[in-house]
């Protein structure tokens, strides 16, 4: 790590020594290409290594579940899945998913440039087997090899006043993302009104219809409020919150709280199996609605939580992991 | 634990019960979205699917540029009920004694198991490194045109880890999971109003 005192070219050489690939480079390496090589870091390392506060909850979960039953069983895979992974090196989960990238950054930070580099890290990351070619043309049905395209990977840019730049990158499979399901109230099917109560029906409602096809245990990720594509990208966002921190609003934090508590008494449990594990984490947030809108956007993360997020340092190497 | 060994037939099948934790070792061939939609649609199998095993599962193959050989990085299940549409007809037509995925399917899957002798084994979603490593060779591959996670994948595997979730005796252990969580979340719901 380059402790910002050193001189510039000094502390290009350190990086350059950490990050470099095995063959030798002759050019100096250019402040894209650090980039470039913290980002296929990025990428790697949220494909196979699972962030600590995930690793946690599963943890509890799986001393929380019967001995010899299923449920044990498949949560003993998981977390020799979760070693294995990261000692090989390797995707956690076959379905790297679609390729999010959320980034914070300040005044005057080049977008086009950030996201060409962003590209060109996701065709080396597939071609190093860290991504899978998961990249479809929805007319033809052809699956794009360099797992690019429109609309992948995604964006979400955030100016903020810090002198940072942050940078978070999610790998949300099909299966959980399928299960994601958005709520407009009233609800007639199980009288979701349109208040509080309201919202916590359709999300217990949401996770009994998920079942196990979202690789549970999951977490959940909701907007309350918003319009149709406001509430899904807050949903997702949410996410990104740690597992561990505590919702600001005490009205959310309690929702947050009792739907993880109500969801293990469904008893779907880890994989669908039945179990007392359903949830491992639940964050809320809320945005204005129309006066005529009531949505309540739910997105699923599947056990396989893969998220991880770096700051990148001035000559563009890593210079903390945020999870 | 049970374990199943290769060649695989419908008797030893049958004789497999939701709840049992079975290890399998021998063949499996990958089949996902597309590979059902083709047959469904009446193309031939480009290999004979008889007493086979189909895998859900769309794995990360990378393949050495020197000797030209496949190998699997990661190859976990994908979610089987996208499958419901068109898995009767196969099991009925191909003659398959398991289909291996996740999250379970419907009533046509389960009456098909029944019917033709088949079982639905569930692997582990997202353990795809424990899955991978069970995968000892890849013995070929077809319908590579619809894409790497898309093509039949012919794998032999050793102790592979599975649960029976649908048996060929008319079980799920999704319909009964879904059956409490449904009288549960009703509990849930009624309170607070």
């Amino acid at each position: 790590m380059a402790k910002k005192s050193r001189p510039k070219a000094a502390a290009k050489k350190i990086i350059k020594k950490k990050v470099a690939s095995p063959k030798k480079k002759t050019s100096p390496a250019k402040a894209s290409g650090d980039v470039f090589s913290s980002l296929l870091e990025l990428l790697r390392r949220t494909s196979a290594e699972l962030p600590d506060d995930i690793q946690k909850v599963i943890l509890e979960a799986l001393s929380r579940e019967e001995k010899n039953t299923t449920a044990e069983y498949a949560l003993k895979i998981i977390q020799d899945n979760i070693a294995l992974a990261k000692k090989k090196s390797q995707p956690l989960c076959q379905d790297t998913g679609t390729v999010l990238f959320f980034i914070s950054h300040p005044a005057n930070f080049d977008q086009i440039k950030f996201a060409d580099t962003a590209r060109k890290a996701i065709v080396k990351a597939t071609e190093l087997g860290y991504l899978r070619q998961n990249s479809v043309n929805s007319v033809t049905g052809k699956s794009e090899p360099s797992n690019l395209g429109p609309g992948h990977p995604t964006f979400h840019f955030h100016q903020h006043k810090s002198a940072n730049v942050e940078v978070r990158v999610m790998l949300k499979g099909g299966g959980c993302e399928n299960v994601g399901i958005q709520y407009s109230l009233p609800y007639g099917p199980i009288e979701a009104g349109r208040d509080m109560a309201g919202v916590r029906k359709v999300i217990l409602d949401g996770v009994v219809k998920a079942q196990g096809q979202g690789c549970g245990p999951g977490v959940l990720g909701i907007c309350i409020g918003g319009d149709r594509s406001s509430g899904y990208l807050e949903s997702k966002e949410q996410l990104l919150r740690k597992l561990d921190d505590t919702n600001p609003d005490k009205a959310l934090h309690e929702l947050e709280t009792d739907i993880v508590a109500s969801c293990n008494r469904l008893m779907i449990g880890p994989m669908g199996f039945g179990g007392k594990t359903t949830l491992l984490g639940c964050k809320i947030c809320s945005q204005q609605r129309v006066p005529a809108s009531f949505f309540v956007s739910i997105s699923y993360m599947c056990w396989a939580y893969r998220r991880q997020g770096i700051v990148l340092g001035k000559n563009g190497a890593i210079s903390k992991w945020l999870y | 634990m049970k374990t199943l060994t290769y060649p695989f037939t419908q008797a030893m099948v049958r004789e497999l019960h939701v709840g049992d934790m079975v290890n399998i070792t021998g063949k499996l061939f990958t089949g996902r979205d597309s590979v059902h939609k083709y047959l469904h649609e009446g193309n031939p199998s480009p290999v004979n699917l008889r007493n086979q095993i189909i895998y859900h599962c769309g794995p990360v193959v990378l393949k050495d540029k020197k000797t030209g050989k496949y190998r699997v990085v990661a190859a976990g299940p994908t979610t089987s009920i996208r499958e419901e549409p068109f898995q009767w007809q196969v099991i009925r037509d191909h003659g398959i004694v398991g289909v291996i995925g996740k999250g379970g399917m419907g009533p046509k899957t389960l009456k098909a198991c029944q019917e033709y002798g088949c079982v639905y084994f569930h692997a582990i979603g997202g353990a795809a490194q424990v899955l991978a490593e069970r995968i000892k060779s890849v013995d070929g591959v077809y319908l590579e045109q619809f894409g790497s996670p898309e093509a039949i994948w012919e794998l032999t595997v050793e102790d592979f880890p599975v649960v029976v979730t649908m048996d060929a005796h008319g079980n799920s252990l999704h319909q009964q999971v879904l059956d409490t969580s449904q009288a549960k979340l009703k509990e849930l719901i009624g309170q607070g109003h």
